[in-house]
């Protein structure tokens, strides 16, 4: 077969035909796996609330949307909170986490949902600040700890040569310790100052 | 058309990343470690001998003025599927993977062996191309995060030789990425004119 010659009209008819063949392609591999990863990202969902507030068994009996975070209270009076960076600034776009804490504030465990960071660097976030970890911030309480990098006279350290996603997951954790105790700590102030 | 010769040709006579220098973004970004180098390099074979295959099927039909976006729309929609199907079917793979997959669509390897292969050649002589330089592309990938993972770590695929405290941070970092491929590339060099 002579190859089609390169006159307006075949290019144009061609790429139409393309654009169209590969955008139907798309939306029907898309339309058949879409529900299955909406069902795993719901899974991870779940099984990392149950990691982060360290308990398998936990009800989850509130959720609610809290500055763009979401807020899962559980029965016994603790929260998960799943939380991205609100200045938006790591390393490779968003940065999604869970977070537990007690009812007292203090971080029980945390997990990373969704992460864009550079293998090997700024990936290491999940293990990095866990128990155990070099950075780890495991029984901090925001607000009374200053959870930010050494570097910023905080608390935590670093992620070896990876400072920037430090800081942006450091940002997600007060940002999530902010919009669960947010509620709860107004009305207490409040209170007090009426008094 | 010597299909045994098309395959080994991408190995080692053009090796993309030793011999052809092609694709040096992924080769670099990627290879912090073995694994890692090993994921891209069998993800980008996928796509590789896909894109070869459905290229050279529809190379009659594709006027030379507009073939670059053609196989651009074609490597783009390949890679967003496998994509899809990686994160419904396999999440493990994908979650160690994830990152890396939306980078092959701009891996000029790919685009490459389009244009000087796929677009010149039979469809079963392009998929012998692709498995070819797939290969060539993650056996070295693998060498080169073998090596980075070994010097900066002191790990080969997560299994340790010497303590961590030996290793030299530099390159697990870009910077020891183009030393190692610098010596990686002298050494193949070496061993080819032997």
């Amino acid at each position: 077969m002579k190859k089609l010659a390169s006159t307006w009209y075949n290019m144009a008819i061609v790429l139409t035909v393309i654009a169209i063949v590969a955008g139907a392609g798309l939306a029907y591999v898309n339309s058949i796996t879409k529900d299955t990863i909406a069902q795993i990202k719901k899974e991870n969902e779940e099984q990392a609330i149950k990691d982060v507030l360290k308990d398998n068994q936990v009800k989850i009996t509130k959720t609610e949307e809290v500055d763009g975070m979401t807020v899962y209270s559980a029965e016994n009076g603790s929260v998960a909170v799943k939380a991205v960076d609100p200045q938006n600034a790591s390393f490779g776009g968003d940065l999604t986490i869970m977070v537990g804490f007690d009812k007292e504030g203090k971080i029980l465990g945390y997990s990373v949902l969704e992460t864009k960071e550079t293998p090997g660097l700024g990936a290491k976030a999940g293990d990095w600040f866990q128990e155990g970890g070099k950075g780890s911030i495991i029984g901090m309480t925001p607000g009374v700890n200053n959870i930010t990098v050494s570097k910023d006279g905080g608390e935590v350290d670093a992620i070896t040569a990876s400072t920037i996603t430090s800081r942006s997951f450091l940002r997600a954790v007060n940002a999530a310790h902010a919009s669960a105790f947010k509620t709860g700590a107004d009305v207490e102030t409040s209170a007090t100052q009426q008094n | 058309m010597n299909y045994m010769k098309v395959l080994l040709n991408g190995i080692i006579k053009e090796n993309p990343t030793f011999v052809l220098l092609l694709g040096m973004c992924p080769t670099l970004g990627t290879t912090s470690s073995a694994l890692n180098g090993m994921s891209m390099g069998l993800a980008t074979m996928a796509v590789l001998i896909c894109s070869n295959f459905v290229i050279s099927l529809i190379k009659n039909l594709i006027p030379d003025m507009v073939r670059i976006p053609s196989f651009i729309v074609v490597i783009a929609s390949l890679v967003t599927i496998l994509q899809m199907c990686l994160q419904a079917y396999v999440p493990d793979v994908y979650a160690s993977l994830g990152l890396f997959i939306p980078l092959i669509v701009v891996n000029c390897i790919i685009l490459g062996r389009a244009e000087a292969f796929a677009a010149k050649n039979n469809p079963v002589a392009s998929i012998f191309d692709g498995i070819g330089m797939g290969l060539g592309f993650t056996i070295a990938l693998t060498l080169l995060g073998g090596v980075r993972e070994l010097l900066g770590t002191g790990k080969v695929f997560g299994f340790e030789l010497f303590p961590d405290s030996y290793g030299a941070l530099v390159f697990v970092l870009a910077p020891g990425a183009f030393i190692a491929l610098g010596y990686l590339i002298a050494i193949v060099n070496k061993i080819k004119k032997a």
